[in-house]
Parts: C-alpha cells; sequence; structure tokens
C-alpha cells in the first residue's frame, strides 16, 4: 500500500489540518515509511483471535445517573478563545 | 546537612519527621536549585508562591504529627497534569494560555498527602516522542555527558523533563507518564528508577489524554523505595476514571525486604535484539548474575509476537491519539488561528490545528485518522488489535507457567544526542521503545532501574516486567537489583 499526495491531502482535509500543497510530497512519503513499518503485522496469523476491547479483565463500573455538578458556566467559559454573553462564540457556521 | 536536594524522599521524610529539617528549606533549596538549572529546561512553570504555602502547610501538619510519608516532599509535575490555576499545556501550542478550572487525580491525592509543587515539567509534546524534542518549550538536555564532551544529550521522551528535574537534583521526585515508555525509557537514560504501574492502577483523571488504552501514569524518583512511596500516594481507585481499578493498594514500602530467593525471573529470548549494542548485552547478563546471587531462579521464555508490538502500537496508539486530540478545535480553550476574511467554521478548525500542534503529532493524528478511515479500519485497527490481544497472551502464558518476573533491558542505547536523530525516518525514533511498549500493550507493571555506565560514563538501565497488580512484588524484585547494582553515579554538575 503506498500513499500519494492525493491520499494524503485527504487525510490531513479527514483530520482538519491545514497541509499546505508543497508540503504534501512529505507528508505522504512518512506516511509511507511509517505504513511500511506496520505492514509487518500482516506475517501475523490473526484467525480466530479477538481484537482486544479492554486490557483489564473488569466490568467497568456503572455509576448513578444523576446530576452531580452544573452551574459553573464561568469556569467552563474561562479558558474559550472567544465568549459572548455566556456562549461559545465562533465564525457564522450556518449561511 | 549540606545540600537538601540531594536528599531522597525516603531521608527527607525521616528528616522532616525528626525536626532536623523543614519542608519550608526543602523547598527552598529546591527552588534555587531550579532558578540555577534553567539551560536543562526541565521547568517551564515555575510555582515557587504555590510551593512555599504547601511548605508552610505541610510544616504545620508535621508538627501536629501523624503527617503522611510525602507530606512535605518538594515534586515536580509534568506538563500533562491538570493542575488548578497553573497552566498545563502538555507542552503543546494548541494549549497556549491554558489554566485548568481542576485538579487532575493523581495530582490532588499528592497534595492531600501533603506534596509540594515545585513547578510543570517539560516534555515531549503531547507525550508523543522518545527525545523530548517536540515540545513547543524547546528541548530538555540531559544532566549527563559523554565524558568531557559537552554535545547536549537528550534526557528520553516524553517525561524527558521529569528525568531531568530528578537526575540533576532539582527536587526529590517527579511524576511520570507512560503510554508506550514515556517513564521508563527517560529514567533508564538519566539514571533515575521509574515505574509504569498496571493499567488502571493510577486514575487517568485529568491527565491531558494521548492513548486511553495504554497511559498510565507512574512515578520517577532517586531510587526504588522512594519510587514505592510515590507510588502508594498516586494510585488507588477514582470513580471519575471508569477504568480505574477498585483493588485495595498495598503497602509497598513495607514490601520492600530484598528478599528474592525462590523467586522465578524469565529472560525472554526475543529481546535479544540483533544489532544490538555489546553494551546492552553485557549490561543485561550481569542483570541475570545479580538476580541470580540473589537466590532467583532464571529460565528462558518466548514472547514470540515481541517484533510486532511496535507496529501494533503506532496503530492502536494513533489511533486513540487521532480520536482524542480532535478536541483541540480552539472553539473551547487555548489557541484559536487568526481568520482571513471570509473563513467559516472548517477553515478556523484546520488553521488553528496547523498552527498549534507540532509536526509529530500531525503526523501521529493523520497517521490515526487513515488507520481508522473507511476501507482501512479492518486491515489496520482491527488487526493491530487482534495483535495486541496476542502480546497480552504471551505474557499470560508465560505468567501462567510460573514466572513471577520478566528481566529486559530498558532502551538499546544510551542517551544519544539532541539533534542526532533528525535526519532519520520516524520509525528510527520509534525504535527507542523496542523494550517498553510490549508492556503498555499487555497492561503490565514495568519499572526502569539503573544499573550501570557506559564506556562514555552514560547511565544505563535494566526493566522488570511485573504480573498484573503485582506491583509490590515487582518493585521488591527491583529493589534486590538497586542493591546488586550499587548504582550511585551522579551526573557532574556543568549547568
Amino acid at each position: 500500500m503506498s500513499i500519494d499526495i492525493e491520499t494524503a491531502a485527504r487525510v490531513a482535509k479527514l483530520a482538519r489540518i491545514k497541509v499546505e500543497s508543497e508540503d504534501l510530497p512529505a507528508l505522504a512519503q512518512s506516511f509511507n515509511d511509517i505504513l511500511g513499518f506496520i505492514e509487518q503485522l500482516n506475517e501475523v496469523d490473526v484467525e480466530g483471535v479477538e481484537p482486544m476491547v479492554s486490557v483489564t479483565p473488569m466490568r467497568l463500573k456503572r455509576r448513578t445517573d444523576g446530576v452531580t455538578d452544573g452551574d459553573m458556566q464561568d469556569k467552563v467559559l474561562a479558558n474559550a478563545p472567544d465568549a459572548r454573553e455566556g456562549f461559545f462564540a465562533v465564525p457564522k457556521v450556518v449561511e | 546537612m549540606t545540600d537538601l536536594t540531594k536528599l531522597k524522599i525516603a531521608e527527607a521524610r525521616d528528616a522532616l519527621r525528626k525536626g532536623d529539617v523543614t519542608s519550608a528549606e526543602l523547598t527552598e533549596a529546591c527552588l534555587s536549585a531550579i532558578d540555577k538549572a534553567d539551560a536543562l529546561n526541565a521547568f517551564v512553570h515555575k510555582t515557587p508562591e504555590i510551593a512555599r504555602e504547601q511548605a508552610a502547610a505541610a510544616d504545620a501538619r508535621i508538627k501536629a504529627g501523624d503527617a503522611p510519608a510525602l507530606c512535605g516532599i518538594p515534586l515536580g509535575i509534568k506538563d500533562l497534569f491538570c493542575t488548578k490555576g497553573v497552566a498545563s499545556q502538555a507542552a503543546s501550542a494548541i494549549l497556549d494560555g491554558f489554566k485548568p478550572e481542576y485538579e487532575s487525580t493523581v495530582t490532588s491525592q499528592l497534595f492531600d498527602a501533603g506534596a509540594v509543587m515545585l513547578g510543570k515539567l517539560n516534555m515531549d509534546e503531547f507525550a508523543m516522542g522518545s527525545s523530548n524534542e517536540t515540545s513547543t518549550y524547546g528541548n530538555v538536555i540531559n544532566p549527563w555527558r559523554r565524558g568531557n564532551d559537552d554535545a547536549a544529550l537528550t534526557p528520553g521522551g516524553s517525561s524527558g523533563g521529569s528525568a531531568s528535574a530528578v537526575a540533576a537534583d532539582l527536587c526529590l521526585g517527579a511524576t511520570g507518564t507512560d503510554t508506550g515508555g514515556s517513564i521508563r525509557q527517560p529514567a533508564a537514560f538519566t539514571g533515575i528508577t521509574g515505574i509504569k504501574p498496571t493499567y488502571g492502577r493510577c486514575s487517568r483523571w485529568g491527565i491531558v489524554a494521548f492513548a486511553s488504552s495504554l497511559d498510565q501514569a507512574g512515578p520517577m524518583a532517586k531510587d526504588v523505595r522512594d519510587a514505592a512511596i510515590m507510588l502508594q500516594a498516586m494510585c488507588g481507585h477514582d470513580p471519575k476514571d471508569s477504568t480505574s481499578a477498585d483493588l485495595p493498594v498495598p503497602d509497598f514500602e513495607a514490601m520492600l525486604t530484598g528478599d528474592i530467593k525462590g523467586k522465578t525471573i524469565g529472560i525472554p529470548r526475543e529481546y535479544h535484539m540483533d544489532g544490538m549494542p555489546a553494551e546492552i548485552d553485557a549490561l543485561w547478563a550481569e542483570g541475570r548474575k545479580m538476580l541470580q546471587d540473589a537466590g532467583a531462579k532464571l529460565v528462558d521464555i518466548s514472547l514470540p509476537h515481541t517484533k510486532y508490538a511496535l507496529p501494533a502500537y503506532y496503530v492502536i496508539a494513533p489511533a486513540e491519539a487521532s480520536s482524542n486530540l480532535a478536541r483541540y478545535d480552539g472553539v473551547r480553550y487555548g489557541h484559536r488561528a487568526k481568520l482571513s476574511h471570509g473563513d467559516g467554521i472548517t477553515e478556523m478548525y484546520e488553521k488553528t490545528r496547523a498552527e498549534g500542534f507540532g509536526e509529530e503529532v500531525k503526523r501521529r493524528v493523520m497517521i490515526g485518522t487513515y488507520v481508522l478511515s473507511a476501507g482501512f479500519y479492518d486491515a489496520y485497527y482491527n488487526r493491530a488489535r487482534k495483535v495486541r490481544t496476542l502480546i497480552k497472551k504471551d505474557f499470560e502464558d508465560v505468567f501462567a507457567q510460573g514466572v513471577d518476573a520478566i528481566l529486559t533491558p530498558a532502551t538499546p542505547s544510551a542517551a544519544f544526542g539532541l539533534g542526532e536523530m533528525t535526519e532519520a525516518d520516524p520509525v528510527q525514533m520509534y525504535l527507542n521503545d523496542v523494550f517498553t511498549v510490549t508492556v503498555n500493550l499487555a497492561g503490565l507493571p514495568g519499572i526502569a532501574v539503573p544499573t550501570g555506565v557506559d564506556k562514555q560514563g552514560l547511565p544505563l538501565g535494566l526493566q522488570l516486567i511485573g504480573r498484573p497488580w503485582e506491583e509490590g512484588d515487582l518493585l521488591n524484585c527491583a529493589y534486590a537489583l538497586e542493591q546488586a547494582a550499587g548504582f550511585v553515579a551522579k551526573p557532574a554538575k556543568w549547568w
């Protein structure tokens, strides 16, 4: 499997990371280096093996479905790059 | 006492309890050492005011009697831990200016035990790296040098700031995190001790997530006893982390008897790597002899899927990272790119993430995006998770045969020079974690202990891998190894 420039651009788009077109060939190359390394996994016989979901065989704890905190709008917004009137502000989303 | 910063945690604890020293004195000594060590670039956010306040409170508590072991002990905290009101950036520009409104569970537990925070420690960006060269704060420098050569060496990564700070006696101990070797590799590169506990021992709540199924916090300390004392305070069940284990935490320090008679230590043949430096091979052989002389029984074992651990890791960790790091979008915290006229929300995401993330982080997020994308999910991600099952089973099989712990080298080399790997392809750097990454994939506890120096005088470490939840036994094994090795070398002060 070899990654071309078009695929590299598509992956960057999916990851929502802007990559300048002149940087795409180098990016594709480093994907290929890493994926070439990962290809070794194809040597392993995984027939009938369950993919690991949890490394420790334990049941995840359930908690009561109740409100345990809240009323901290100021704290929630304290680190926002742009917050106005109690909301996160972003560029226009709907035309 | 001449230099308080050189004290170990256990020594400082005893001196504090006897009234020979105060936490205020210890803290001032560390703060002053930190101010003189800017050349190491280990501490990136200093918190002297918090430290002095906590030290005063600790002194009052010690005076009142019944103070826990860590009460009054000055520590450094890796930048990956969210600390309330104090910059917590995971060494990334995308979290510029982020000051959490909450405290991570591990640091809360340390502070409840009376520990003093000296500041935040440098690391690889989002804990992605093995040389501490991906940080937005710049490289960390290893206090160790090759003989009289003043070339700057890496302290390892990702917990490079923690390793450098402990090795240079800037703090008595530090927190680290380990996703593929990020506690054990830097510990080995700097001649200190670091343990990654069993997955689920320490709460991950409030620790900036890299790969959630692999991430674990742990202590980096001057010796095994100190690691045991710190680990004790860091562990425990936390309802805020659904993967945290609801198991009792034993008294790890009390388990350090040094008696390993009759223990079975496995030597995995797959860890004999082609091209491994002779010095690493010799170190490993010496370690085997030390454990044998201490009464342990050595057995050759096989962990047949070892070779596939790194490739599996470089599917699973980036996949989880691409999902975890989706939250950095310029909306709720940290950096937001300056937008051009007409830019919409997609441009905001794309520009923010392009500016905020460093090259290695971008690369891994995109690799993760690729292996999870439609059409490749089965071929890469599911296959890697199946291989992970097999890697874990390798360990289960040898433990079922009666193996108590496994001895391996910690790293394939001593610390290398900063910048030496920049021209290499990323995979060369990934090979640093070849001996440590299996442990994360299998969720096991692993500890790195310094046992020797190479011909250039650089520290080298061995790794012991234990059974799940048996950190106490593992620490005791490491204690026996430490006693036999008698490693006491310290870096000559040049900073």
